[in-house]
């Protein structure tokens, strides 16, 4: 048994056998053979086999993920089949009398190499595609298994050095149970699936896919950041039984699924959900959502190849509004660019892309995705209660430039006869040092704000929250950071506006005192953060609150934040 | 037999409508190529056509050469244009 410590990403402990989705050694020697007959049929029996894998994965991303996303397998497919691919490979076999590994390996990179070097974006991403599937041939030639988790038919665990978006969308839900990871941090995309999925998560771990083999029992404690491999049958009780008493945790706080959220004294706060696509409603209604504060609009944008139609964002802003029943949905434009990228945009590499070209800045200089995106939204706001909000303001400029186009797509839309919403509330998120110092000078133009803390965060500290090495300076409870928060809510207040929260500080029970004092309106965390958060605030006084946080104020450190929270709180 | 079209899809010939050409052309047993500008490569074979990174308004030829030459020719035609590629 041992055991390994990493971040809490998402709740809850879970038990299973450790399935690990780690690239294997791929490495080979040349050889010369002396049947080239021989090794020209054994590569045909590996292109074939890799061929029927990849009909299996197409026709199962087919049935649960829709022909869009299955298209790209067909394309795989025919990568395989290409004669300009096979017949150099065959005849390499032939005239050199070389292994068949090295004929593909070779003749394979020569054209990623090739599509490497073109000068679109696009086409530079096809290489990896050829990559893909040729290293799917290669691996059946060296007779490794691929690891492929879309496959698993029983419950796991997965294991691996970081989650990416496309492997999170092959994970089976069914039988994956809790998933760690060796980087990664609260805020980082493997976490935010996590706690979507509801499932239990440790990311962090610096060595998991080192520590962990296949097959080993593994325990995700999601609540204390722990991983125990192979434990003692002791520990293994004890954690059966934390495991119950969890899910008796959770049946307690699902009686609060039709509750307000009203403080111990009466003061009421809402509670809202992000979510991503409208798939995530489900968990928003299912977990007593009060709104939705962040609609985060970019997946609509993402694995794709193309710019989504003004008609498919319609649909999908209609049916969040019309899954909301009425509630209000916030709904952010399009936040690309930083760690997002869409090839098919083609917009060149930077240097500091978190500081870079992005976000509504990027919108304000490519105006027609701007416009056809608030054209959708706009035709969408009869639906529910539509609220509109700008990511990564700095400016007040930025916000009245946007506005205005707003404005102007709203007059076309009414000289073309199509109905709008008569009243649409319009924000911005406060993710930027500039917008928060100032947002006394917002709040007069401004209907609402939302306060973005992983970026406000990062762009506080100075610190990229993708890296490892200053992770120690994301802190949420730093004096400085609750100053702006404070600034922020006091500058709404003033106004008669309101004032929200986005990033995952919203749902941090270390937070929520401190923020409840502050005065902050609107919370918006992972839906199933949502019960637990009620729960939390429904036993604590404003009063109380607005004491904690007047101290805490003008505190020095992190840790003495969290000591003062602690210390009137049951945590 | 040949013969050209231009592409009227707005991203080109990309991923899918590569995909459907290649997937037409593997089809027949004619020889067919795809020509554009001076390159000229297989239709059979999807990195080809990919590699050649056509965009919109690019002047494309189809040339068939074989038993079922014409067949071939007359369905590449209606993937174009029933897939809105190219006219």
């Amino acid at each position: 048994m041992s055991f390994l410590r990493g971040i809490a990403a998402s709740n809850g402990i879970a038990i299973a056998k450790a399935y690990r989705l780690v690239e294997p050694d791929f490495s080979f020697d040349k050889k010369t053979v002396d049947s080239p007959e021989t090794e020209v049929a054994r590569f045909q029996d590996a292109l074939s086999t890799a061929k029927g894998e990849l009909e299996q994965i197409r026709d199962r991303a087919e049935k649960e993920l829709g022909a869009d996303k299955a298209a790209i397998f067909e394309a795989h497919l025919l990568v395989l089949s290409d004669p300009e691919l096979i017949s150099p490979i065959e005849d390499k076999i032939k005239s050199e009398k070389v292994n068949a590994e090295l004929a593909l390996k070779e003749i394979a990179d020569m054209f990623v190499s090739m599509f490497e070097s073109m000068d679109n974006e696009y086409m530079k991403e096809r290489a990896a595609d050829i990559r893909d599937v040729t290293k799917r041939v290669l691996a059946h030639l060296l007779g490794i298994q691929i690891p492929n988790p879309s496959m698993v038919q029983e419950e796991v665990i997965i294991v691996a050095e970081d989650l990416t978006p496309s492997d999170t969308a092959q994970l089976n839900r069914k039988y994956v149970l809790g998933f760690t990871t060796d980087i990664g941090g609260r805020t980082s995309h493997s976490a935010i699936m996590a706690r979507s999925m509801e499932i239990p998560a440790v990311v962090g771990t610096k060595n998991a896919t080192a520590e962990i083999t296949n097959g080993d029992l593994v325990v995700i404690d999601g609540l204390n950041g722990e991983v125990h491999i192979n434990p003692t049958p002791e520990r293994l009780d004890e954690y059966k039984k934390q495991q119950e008493d969890f899910a008796k945790q959770k049946a307690e706080w699902a009686k609060l699924v039709h509750e307000k959220t009203i403080t111990a004294d009466q003061h009421h706060v809402e509670l809202a959900a992000n979510i991503g696509t409208p798939k995530d409603l489900k968990g928003v209604v299912e977990n007593g959502g009060e709104a939705v504060g962040l609609y985060r609009t970019e997946f609509l944008y993402m694995d794709r190849d193309q710019l989504p139609t003004e008609e498919e964002q319609f649909t999908a802003y209609k049916a969040v509004l019309e899954g909301m029943e009425g509630k209000p949905v916030v709904v952010r434009t399009l936040d690309i660019g930083g760690d997002k990228e869409l090839p098919y945009l083609n917009l060149p590499k930077e240097m500091n892309p978190f500081l870079g070209f992005r976000a509504i800045r990027l919108c304000l200089e490519e105006q027609d995705i701007f416009r056809t995106q608030l054209r959708a939204l706009l035709r969408a706001s009869v639906y529910g209660n539509l609220k509109v909000m700008f990511p990564m303001i700095a400016t007040l400029a930025e916000f009245r430039e946007a506005k205005a186009i707003l404005e102007e797509e709203k007059q076309k839309l009414d000289s073309e006869g199509i109905e709008v919403a008569e009243k649409i509330e319009l924000g911005i998120m406060v993710e930027i040092p500039s917008t928060a110092i100032i947002a006394d000078q917002f709040a007069k133009e401004v209907d609402f704000f939302s306060i973005g803390t992983n970026d406000l965060i990062q762009y506080t500290m100075a610190a990229d929250r993708m890296n490892q090495q200053v992770s120690y300076l994301y802190q949420p409870y730093n004096p400085s950071i609750l100053r702006l928060v404070k600034m922020v809510i006091d500058a709404a207040h003033k106004e008669g506006k309101w004032a929200g929260m986005c990033g995952e500080m919203a749902g941090d029970e270390i937070a929520i005192p401190i923020l409840l004092g502050l005065g902050l309106d609107e919370f918006s965390m992972s839906a199933s953060s949502i019960l637990k958060a009620r729960s939390q605030i429904r036993g604590l006084t404003k009063a109380d609150m607005e004491d904690l946080a007047s101290r805490v104020l003008d505190m020095g450190t992190t840790e003495e934040v969290i000591e003062a929270v602690k210390s009137v709180t049951s945590l | 037999m040949e013969k050209s079209f231009k592409v009227i899809a707005e991203t080109g010939i990309h991923a899918r409508p590569a995909t459907l050409l290649v997937q037409a052309a593997s089809k027949f047993d004619s020889e067919i190529h795809l020509q554009y500008k001076e390159k000229k490569v297989n239709l059979k074979s999807i990195m080809g056509v990919m590699s050649l990174g056509i965009g919109q308004g690019a002047e494309i030829t189809i040339i068939t050469e074989g038993s079922d030459e014409s067949d071939a020719l007359n369905t590449i035609e209606e993937t174009l244009k029933k897939e809105g590629l190219a006219e």
